[in-house]
């Protein structure tokens, strides 16, 4: 029954939501939070943090959360599935027509004028990102050295991601581990405190 | 084998996709128009085609390289290719969330690899601009006016609360691409 209950209600959330991803948490949040009460709203909080950083799909991330929540690994294949099939079901169908309806000329034209209207979609998908990540001017730099690599050298995307995720950890690692080392060194000349210091001794450790 | 390589292809665009959405049209352009699956044109008219139907854009991408290479059993194999590391990497999560969440190390790694996803996005948004302002290679002369006019229009109309949804972004910049391409024969 409760099996059921997270397939219809993940279903009705693959149907109903365009825009994909972050466009479903509000409808999302109706009815994980609101209606059905599986979440409580720091869960849902603690969710949306999950699902952002980690690889797949937000939406697929989400219902697999809940589903895990309320009925264990089963339940995480079935909110999933149910999210997934509106989606699958509808492409499938529009697949069938799409060398058919891609060659009417008006279609044609409309899709020549859509092609600089999803550009614009895209730039701002990406700003809506930017204003996540971490201020900074190495981050910026990450960034241009990010667009360089992937129009002008033939390196894998994968490798790039990749790449950006060691270059993080280290990068975060040693700037923290300097910050942490100053604060520390204040503390000492006000407190004595030295409760921190192995810590970060074998925080150094690790850096190298 | 086809399926297999469906689903191996879309698996490992799952799991390097962070972010979500349109993060993964980068790896798409490496794996999936590389390999010759669909073409550069076939990936913008269905950005389009996502953008108006219900549904993660990342499922219905899949399902559409799926079935246009192998019909109905490829999107099966596409599908469950990019939901299966979700369902894996999120059931172990949920297991140890706590510690997950508060852990630094995926912080900064958090921290390192937003950057990088918003500069590949921006690749992305340059060569579609290339794509649409200049179709036929770096020629000033044939540069496509009706194409700056559009992507301007909805750079605007992104810019404001009231108009910044995405359906409405497609049917504008259509019925626009309909006008100046069509009844204007402009290019």
């Amino acid at each position: 029954m409760k099996y059921w209950k997270l397939f219809i209600s993940f279903f009705k959330i693959g149907l109903f939501t365009f825009g994909g991803g972050l466009a479903m948490l509000p409808f999302i949040e109706r009815t994980v939070v609101e209606k059905e009460k599986w979440l409580t709203d720091k869960e849902m909080i603690d969710m949306i943090a999950i699902s952002e950083s980690t690889p797949g799909p937000i939406a697929v991330n989400c219902a697999t959360f809940v589903g895990h929540k309320v009925g264990n690994i089963l339940g995480g294949i079935v909110a999933t599935l149910g999210v997934v099939l509106p989606s699958f079901i509808i492409i499938c169908i529009i697949s069938l027509f799409y060398e058919k309806f891609i060659e009417i000329e008006v279609i044609r034209w409309a899709f020549l004028g859509i092609k600089a209207g999803v550009a614009a979609l895209i730039l701002f998908a990406g700003i809506k990102i930017l204003k996540k990540s971490p201020h900074n001017l190495f981050s910026f730099a990450i960034m241009l050295l990010a667009i360089e690599i992937s129009l002008f050298t033939t390196v894998k995307t994968f490798w790039i991601i990749l790449a950006g995720l060691i270059i993080g950890v280290i990068f975060y690692s040693i700037l923290n581990h300097y910050e942490a080392k100053n604060k520390t060194e204040e503390i000492e000349t006000i407190t004595e405190d030295v409760n921190e210091e192995p810590v970060v001794e074998t925080e150094e450790g690790d850096n190298l | 084998m086809i399926f297999v390589s469906l689903f191996f292809t879309f698996l490992k665009i799952g799991l390097f996709t962070i972010g979500g959405g349109y993060a993964m049209i980068p790896m798409i352009n490496d794996e999936v128009i590389a390999k010759g699956w669909i073409s550069e044109a076939d990936l913008t008219n269905f950005l389009a085609i996502s953008e108006s139907t219900p549904g993660p854009f990342a499922i219905n991408m899949a399902t559409f390289v799926g079935f246009e290479k192998a019909g109905f059993f490829g999107a099966v194999c596409a599908t469950l290719g990019i939901i299966l590391p979700s369902i894996v990497i999120i059931i172990i999560i949920s297991k140890i969330i706590s510690k997950f969440l508060n852990n630094k190390y995926v912080n900064y790694a958090m921290q390192g690899v937003r950057p990088v996803v918003v500069g590949l996005i921006f690749a992305v948004v340059v060569s579609l601009i290339y794509a649409a302002f200049l179709p036929n290679g770096f020629d000033i002369k044939n540069i496509s006016f009706a194409s700056i006019i559009i992507f301007a229009i909805s750079v605007v109309m992104l810019s404001f609360k009231k108009t910044k949804n995405p359906i409405l972004i497609i049917v504008t910049s259509g019925i626009l691409g309909i006008v100046f391409f069509g009844l204007f024969n402009m290019r």
